[in-house]
């Protein structure tokens, strides 16, 4: 079968080539178009003739195999595929703009901006692993944003598809991916962990807010496998100003042992998008790096280089979800919220590393004029928060696994689907009242939250009591709590 | 086209009967059978009568081990097999036997080849056990994908235009595309006598058009697949492992 001759104006299975795009290291790019296909799109054409690096083709399968499978709007949409009996290519979705790596000229970036960006970054990822792909080269280059704001990944030819052949895992023996970015458990052969995205994006943030590589640019095999053993600079010793929650964050991605990083995407995620709750630890304020000691006892003892059992991307997820507890205030709610506490309590106990969000709707009235303080003066916003601490005390969470919000909103049930939504919560615990003479005016909040949740949503009733004459009386809810009916 | 592909149903009346239900509710189009049609379990009557009809209408059927040493005992079988080949041989009719003999030990068709154990020595039955068995079944033959049987684990293996080899645990349900830029090994698990921990009966569905693999494991009635053992006075340890898929 005769060859396509790859040039614009070329025909190859339906696609018009336009001009070129990119011409990359391992694929060349085109703008291709197709009469049923109204978006542009993309061609993107390996570099395979003789003398080429047979990784080029190795991750242009991988790629092959593993576009098709994603969906979302963090990943480029797959047309087509090529196989390379006559021309290799896939068609993807063109994403407009310039990817991250445009921004390097302007760095370091502030502070809130960076945080954006990595927050962006980390859902992209959440959603990733969820699909059970870990992608294994996240660098500025291979991140692009839509014009809504969704940060897009692009270039799947290193990846791993925790339910499909790995093509690159036998093929080299050094590990193949952009130096500067890579985890130090890749060094070491191992391509089944998510966490090894984390640190990457950990890299990203680092050179982002410092401008400077934590772990420079050497691409020799042993300037790479210093990392094993060396940790970085703390940026605050490179700016004075920097945030200890920001270093917080970028340290604890670019721990060497993959446990001591953030257990999943989302998890990052979640405390990029709320700076003010992060737990702070002693890594926060370090101006040095590791003393020797610790350095030689990594180098030498070889913590790492245990050999370990293969984890399953979605076991791993499924172990650290982030788990929200919808805490109703009022005054008679007591039996409901212990029933709520040992629920979640439970829930805690199976998976260690989830982490617990209280949450409380203070409800807006749809027409008055809200005021944040009350009768008395006081802040209600604050006195909510401590009534949470305080219900979330006897679980004796260490605090890094906790937070605590309180939402304002007119709808107590969109509030808490919208937190679901914005903070990849992976189970809702929320409690229902019976016979309460709000829901019966109201419609029941949990009802609503059970249906419309996109996760696992557990409804907690107070235990059973015997029925007495008359149905018990709940006050009408007209002190803007929420509802938690 | 729409294959559905069976490796070593071993008699086992309420396992195959479960997966070829389940084939056809995928829309198999073409059946493959890859061997080991008798032997341990104890209905191989109905079994090779079930095979045979869906040969007459267009199925491919290969020999296996234990079909073999219906006509021609193995030294190298465990007791437990010899005494069920021992039992299967006095069930069978000769027209069931001489189907069996009949059978070849590969079958190719298109860029597939088809054989029970591997394609370097067909007639060894050697176990694929490792990229280095795979690799050696490979470059004996000059077909994209071969689908074997026999050591009742699945796997998929693949190799490289480098000669470079991969090996994958499948997992099941997910589609599989068999890239047509390398070559590809996919050991089937087992309908009758599942030994990869997990009891559930196997066998994979192959599309020809989209080239997609998909393995499938089925749960199906282990008590009563198990009681027909027992009650045929054959070893009970055949009955045993049924349930843990060992």
């Amino acid at each position: 079968m005769a060859k396509f001759v790859v040039r614009p104006g070329a025909m190859i299975d339906g696609f018009t080539l336009g001009e070129c795009v990119h011409r990359g290291g391992m694929a060349t790019l085109w703008s291709v178009s197709r009469d049923d296909i109204a978006a542009p799109v993309l061609m993107k054409i390996p570099r395979v003739s003789e003398g080429e690096d047979p990784a080029a083709i190795v991750s242009f399968e991988m790629e092959q195999m593993i576009l098709p499978k994603l969906g979302g709007v963090h990943v480029p949409r797959c047309y087509a595929a090529g196989d390379f009996a006559r021309q290799a290519y896939v068609v993807i979705e063109r994403i407009p703009g310039k990817t991250l790596y445009a921004r390097l000229d302007e760095l370091p970036l502030p502070y809130e901006e960076a945080r954006v960006i990595a927050l962006k970054i980390a859902d992209a990822l959440c959603d990733l692993h969820r699909q059970n792909v870990i992608h294994h080269d996240i660098k500025p280059s291979s991140i692009l944003f839509r014009p809504s704001g969704e940060a897009v990944l692009i270039d799947f030819g290193l990846s791993h598809h925790n339910q499909l052949p790995d093509l690159l895992q036998e093929e080299f023996r050094v590990p193949y991916g952009t130096a500067p970015y890579m985890a130090p458990e890749r060094l070491l052969g191992v391509r089944d962990d998510p966490r090894s995205d984390l640190f990457s994006l950990g890299v990203l943030l680092y050179f982002f807010t410092t401008g400077v590589r934590p772990f420079g640019e050497s691409e020799t095999m042993a300037g790479m496998r210093r990392r094993l053993w060396r940790d970085p600079y703390p940026p605050r010793r490179l700016r004075k100003d920097y945030p200890p929650w920001l270093q917080e964050i970028v340290l604890r991605c670019l721990e060497i042992d993959p446990a001591w990083r953030y257990p999943t995407a989302s998890q990052l995620a979640f405390e990029l998008a709320h700076p003010d709750q992060i737990r702070l630890t002693a890594r926060s304020e370090r101006l040095t790096r590791d003393p020797l000691t610790t350095v030689w006892r990594r180098r030498f003892n070889g913590n790492l280089v245990q050999p370990r059992r293969p984890s399953a991307v979605a076991a791993q997820l499924a172990s650290s979800p982030i788990v929200a507890v919808a805490i109703d205030v009022t005054e008679g709610s007591n039996e409901l919220n212990d029933a709520l506490r040992t629920t979640v309590e439970r829930i805690l106990k199976t998976s260690p590393s989830a982490r617990l969000a209280c949450l409380n709707v203070l409800k807006l009235g749809r027409v008055t004029i809200d005021r944040t303080l009350d009768e008395e003066g006081n802040n209600r916003h604050v006195g909510r928060l401590v009534t949470l601490k305080h219900w979330a005390a006897p679980l004796r969470l260490d605090e890094s696994r906790l937070t605590v919000h309180v939402l304002e909103a007119v709808d107590p049930a969109g509030a808490i689907l919208e937190f679901t939504e914005a903070n990849h919560v992976d189970h809702i615990v929320i409690g229902a009242r019976q016979n309460s003479f709000a829901r019966s005016l109201l419609g029941s909040t949990s009802a609503k939250v059970a249906s419309e949740a996109v996760c696992t949503v557990t409804v907690v009733r107070p235990p059973r009591q015997a029925t007495s004459s008359g149905a018990r009386e709940v006050p009408p809810d007209d002190d803007r709590s929420m509802p938690a009916i | 086209m729409r294959l559905a592909i069976f490796a070593d149903i071993h008699a086992n009346r309420q396992a195959f009967a479960a997966c070829l239900e389940a084939a056809r509710a995928r829309g198999a189009e073409r059946w493959i059978f890859l061997g080991d049609y008798v032997g341990y379990g104890a209905d191989p009557e109905w079994t090779v009568d079930t095979v045979m009809e869906l040969v007459g209408q267009g199925a491919l059927a290969v020999r296996g081990n234990h079909d073999n040493a219906v006509r021609t005992p193995s030294e190298t079988m465990n007791a437990e097999a010899q005494a069920a080949i021992e039992w299967t041989r006095g069930r069978l009719s000769t027209l069931e036997r001489n189907f069996l003999a009949a059978l070849p030990l590969t079958h190719q068709a298109d860029d597939r080849l088809y054989v029970h154990s591997e394609a370097s020595q067909p007639g060894k039955w050697h176990y694929v056990r490792s990229t280095a068995d795979a690799g050696r079944s490979l470059i004996a033959t000059d077909a994209h994908i071969t689908f074997c049987g026999h050591i009742h684990r699945p796997a998929l293996y693949s190799m490289s235009v480098t000669g470079k080899m991969t090996q994958f645990t499948p997992v099941s349900s997910v589609a599989v595309q068999l890239l047509p830029g390398r070559r590809w090994l996919a050991v089937l698990g087992s309908v009758g006598q599942p030994r990869d921990g997990d009891p559930a009966a196997a066998f994979a569905m192959f599309d020809t058009d989209s080239r997609e693999l998909t393995y499938c494991r089925i749960p199906y009635d282990i008590d009563a697949a198990a009681k027909r053992i027992r009650e045929n006075g054959l070893p009970p340890l055949l009955a045993d492992r049924l349930f843990v898929g060992r």
